[in-house]
């Protein structure tokens, strides 16, 4: 059981895409020395990154912070700004927790028991990450758009975009979940069951102290990609500024701006220096959050 | 055990018949029917009934268009391009992580992990502020008569940037699993470095390379906002079909059109997940 449980970590981050894992933790701690040929494609590496991934993030805070401090909290306190990172960082926080509940049923639904139909409900849930994001966005416009086929037309709405990334962020916490669910199998749950426990206090005192870790990293993970998601919300939201305009849309349109061009890039660096920041924040949880799994185990 | 850790795949064995369904269950599985139907299954299904109601040859003409031609010829070559690189690079990392211990393997670990943690938007931005005409290198760049943003160059990059770790990440775990013995044993018995990797660790992990593989596939032919701020969007020039399907609805109002080429990308996304669902049951069984 405890070798189970140690795997837990390991299988609760599959390598799907978009998936962020601390791979470091699951690792043993031994391995070879660099030989010749391996420290200099560690080297390559090394500098790949650092040119295309490392280099430019550090472009993003050096010109955010171009005009000195002042010139940054400017950046990001106009008030189209701020009510846009308002906006974005809460309805994150809403989809997140939406996702935690429905999420953890969907996962349990899969794992416990078949059912007609099962198979293709399980392909079904891969269908957002698989989808291009102005797909996605599409896909809800031709559902909810201004002559929305079902009568529900939610353009230009908070409601919209909630909705939208609600359809992103699906498989984060079902993919997290699951694994874990499966690992633990049904016998403790029958025991309690057997022993009278009902179906809610079998779910809050057995099952759900085991999944916690897991709802917790896929919470987080679909938090992560709801703050950075522009593609599939850029149709429904109309970007309306103080309604509907979200950061990463306020980011682009900065870029468009040719009069103040330097002024505004600066701007757009503060607004995403923000955004990076809360990203970093996000891989330190999840670090945190595969840690404690570990050590629990 | 080992197979729990091993592969792409844990994470769907196949659920074991349950001993009974009880009411609760099926109250719980009509709620989650339901909501992912009407959050999923829905939209898809009237996507697809929009695109056709003007009928097949409407859908092919929207197709057939020279823009919309470029445009899936301009996403074949960045994403296969972003692809190959991925490729390569994901191998080399994997095999670095799981093999070797080397200073500073947990701070690279999560480099290159921190890219899919990233707006598109900020990743456009970025390298638009290196490699732009006023960015750190670009002045460098366009005296050696290097155009990086606003063409393919550019595109490649952030196309790569926001698929790092999809190959690494389904890679490393068979790696750790596999062991060295075998390499060890290959080495001893004379064979160089290239040998061994080719005989012995690529047909280890052709699986989980696979996976990976579709997976980048997916994610490049389908990244939207990264190349829309490096692209400079230039229509005719640097428009990939994402691009276009954007450009359609915001500037040409042209829903038809859009339609196709979404259903083309749909059906490239579908068939991603069939691709890769087998390639999990097969690893699980």
């Amino acid at each position: 059981m405890t070798l189970q449980l140690d795997a837990v970590p390991a299988a609760a981050a599959p390598p799907a895409a978009g998936t962020v894992t601390r791979a470091s933790r699951s690792r043993p701690k031994s391995g070879l020395p660099l030989r010749p040929a391996s420290a200099i494609s560690l080297g390559v590496v090394v500098t790949w990154m650092s040119l295309v991934v490392l280099i430019p993030l550090a472009a993003v805070a050096a010109t955010a912070l171009d005009g000195g401090w002042n010139a940054f909290v400017d950046g990001i306190t106009q008030p189209a700004t701020a009510a846009a990172l308002r906006l974005t960082i809460g309805l994150s926080i809403v989809v997140a927790l939406i996702n935690a509940a429905m999420g953890t049923l969907v996962a349990w639904v899969l794992v416990r028991g078949r059912f007609l139909g099962a198979s293709i409900f399980e392909m079904v849930i891969d269908i957002p990450f698989a989808l291009p994001t102005i797909v996605a966005g599409l896909v809800m416009l031709a559902l909810y758009g201004g002559d929305s086929p079902i009568g529900i037309t939610v353009v230009g709405t908070r409601t919209g975009l909630l909705v939208t990334l609600l359809f992103v962020t699906l498989p984060f916490t079902v993919r997290t979940v699951q694994p874990v669910l499966t690992d633990i199998g049904q016998d403790v749950e029958e025991a309690a069951a057997s022993l009278g426990a009902r179906p809610f206090a079998v779910f809050r005192r057995i099952t759900l102290p085991q999944i916690l870790p897991a709802v917790a990293s896929g919470t987080v993970l679909s938090f992560a990609r709801a703050i950075g998601e522009y593609g599939s919300v850029v149709l429904i939201s109309s970007n309306l500024p103080f309604r509907t305009e979200i950061a990463s849309s306020v980011i682009y349109g900065k870029l468009q701006d040719a009069d103040q061009a330097a002024r505004s890039t600066q701007q757009a660096a503060a607004i995403a220096t923000i955004l990076l920041v809360v990203s970093a924040l996000v891989l330190i949880l999840l670090g945190v959050i595969g840690r404690r799994t570990a050590r629990h185990a | 055990m080992p197979d729990t850790v091993a592969s792409p795949a844990s994470r769907l064995h196949r659920p074991r018949p349950g001993p009974r369904v009880t009411r609760t269950t099926r109250i719980l599985r009509g709620i989650a029917v339901v909501y992912v139907g009407l959050l999923v299954v829905l939209p898809v299904v009237v996507i697809l009934y929009r695109t056709f109601k003007p009928g097949f040859g409407d859908f092919l003409e929207a197709l057939t268009s020279p823009q919309s031609v470029h445009a899936f010829e301009m996403t074949a070559i960045v994403a296969s391009s972003a692809v190959v690189i991925n490729t390569i690079f994901g191998i080399t990392v994997a095999i670095l992580f799981a093999r070797y211990r080397f200073w500073g393997r947990s701070l690279l670990s999560a480099l290159v992990d921190l890219p899919v943690a990233v707006s598109p938007i900020v990743v456009g931005l970025a390298l638009v502020l290196v490699f732009g005409p006023t960015g750190w290198f670009g002045p460098f760049l366009q005296h050696h008569g290097v155009t990086v943003i606003g063409a393919k160059p550019g595109m490649i990059i952030a196309t790569v940037f926001v698929s790092v770790p999809l190959v690494a990440r389904a890679v490393v775990p068979v790696l750790e699993v596999s062991g060295t013995e075998q390499e060890h044993a290959a080495a001893s018995l004379g064979a160089n470095p290239l040998t061994q990797l080719r005989r012995i660790t690529l047909p280890t992990i052709r699986v989980a390379l696979t996976y990976g593989v579709v997976l980048s596939v997916a994610h490049c032919i389908g990244e939207y906002g990264a190349v829309l701020v490096v692209s400079n969007n230039i229509e005719g020039q640097t428009e990939t079909a994402p691009l276009r399907v954007g450009n359609l609805v915001e500037n040409e109002l042209n829903y038809n059109a859009a339609y196709a080429i979404t259903v083309v990308l749909i059906l490239i996304a579908f068939a991603a997940i069939l691709v890769s669902s087998r390639i999990r049951r097969r690893t699980t069984q």
